[in-house]
């Protein structure tokens, strides 16, 4: 039977770079569907993206780059997909790089596979605090995984139907990446990274902007520390739900 | 207790019954809110006009003036209340993404069915003139 593969564009006011984006998948990644996930702009980006070709998963209300990629699991798990791309709409994510991380899925059957910025060097060049920051994460998770992770807080991911079904359940809300990483090192799925080459933003506001990296690194941090002694780490189908959604006082 | 303060915090925990329990009765506030704001405000009204208990909690905890217990037990009720309250927002900001979400996916499959299409359009069946630009740098 033949594979689907389905690219997921989160975006949020990044109506100059999205149509761009859109295309490079569609050239460099021609046997992916890709889908919009508009997180709330109120800017041009459903429009551009819609008149690029695009299909726009449009939420009413800004829910946070965590809330937009979950509804892109969903949808991917709704529509049968079997492997899913995240690419992030802002044009730091190379679309011609995507072949690499399905290469490295079909070699070694990973559930994830993650673009790293670390492994080469790459000419990436973020600024310091925020290298610091991701060298602590780096240090912190692949103690506790057990396995080298030099870019945790990449978002430009491989994932199969595994990692989708996973996640289309129970994702994290607002910096989803580390934690991410945490979930599926407890449900026993396996990730890997490969390098890649991350541009400057094209355009748009980054979600992390300076005076919230100290906040980033905290809510990080503990949730770091949370997963580690959350109840239930591991929730199953059947399950009571993840979320705190369940009634009580 | 002075029978003065011992008045004052009869007539407060009346009130605060009076208004919860008028507040559910309008259905202003639900039921579930209500019983912690109920249940407090009955310790707090026992504990005020029943005096010789209140003696015996604060010197139990080497509190000397009676009537700063009944404080100390009226803050422990608020910050639990808030606790409760942190909690309700969790769950109903979880609940709100959810309906956003199935909303958001809900449109697109309706889009899809009102454009006469599936919903998953294959890359090969597009126009390929849509190919073409490289991506920003």
């Amino acid at each position: 039977m033949r594979k689907s593969y389905l690219a997921i564009i989160p975006a949020l006011n990044e109506e100059h770079t999205i149509a761009s984006v859109i295309d490079g998948v569609r050239l460099h990644a021609p046997q992916f569907d890709v889908v919009v996930i508009d997180d709330g702009s109120s800017d041009r980006t459903r429009e551009v993206s819609e008149a690029a070709g695009a299909p726009v998963i449009r939420h009413p209300f800004n829910l946070g780059i965590g809330g937009a990629v979950q509804s892109g699991f969903s949808y991917a798990q709704e529509n049968g997909y079997d492997f899913m791309v995240q690419v992030d709409g802002d044009g730091q994510h190379d679309p011609a790089e995507v072949a690499k991380l399905i290469d490295r899925m079909a070699q070694n059957g990973v559930d994830m596979v993650c673009g790293s910025r670390f492994m080469e060097k790459t000419g990436y060049a973020a600024p310091r605090a925020r290298r610091t920051g991701i060298r602590i994460f780096s240090a912190i998770l692949s103690r506790i995984v057990g396995q080298q992770v030099t870019d945790p807080t990449s978002g430009f991911r491989l994932f199969n139907r595994r990692a989708i079904g996973l996640f289309a359940r129970d994702y994290p809300h607002d910096y989803p990446e580390v934690e991410a990483v945490l979930m599926l090192h407890f449900h026993q799925l396996r990730m890997c990274e490969v390098p890649v080459t991350m541009y400057q933003r094209g355009g748009g506001v980054s979600s992390i902007s300076t005076g919230k990296s100290a906040y980033y690194m905290i809510k990080v941090l503990m949730a770091i520390v949370v997963g580690l002694v959350r109840a239930r780490p591991v929730v199953e189908p059947g399950d009571e739900p993840p979320v705190a959604a369940a009634h009580g006082i | 207790m002075g029978t003065r303060i011992q008045i004052v915090s009869i007539v407060a925990t009346v009130a605060l019954f009076v208004i919860v329990f008028e507040l559910v009765r309008r259905r202003r506030l639900q039921e579930r809110y209500a019983l912690l704001w109920l249940f407090a405000a009955v310790v707090l009204f026992g504990l005020a006009a029943w005096q010789g208990l209140l003696s015996k909690i604060a010197s139990a905890v080497g509190i000397f003036y009676p009537p700063s217990a009944l404080f100390v037990i009226a803050f422990g009720f608020i910050l639990v209340l808030l606790l409760h309250f942190s909690v309700a927002v969790s769950r109903l900001s979880d609940q709100t993404k959810v309906l956003a979400q199935r909303l958001a996916l809900t449109e697109k499959r309706l889009r899809d069915l009102e454009a006469g299409a599936e919903p998953e359009v294959r890359e090969e069946e597009r126009a390929p003139e849509t190919v073409g630009r490289a991506p920003t740098p």
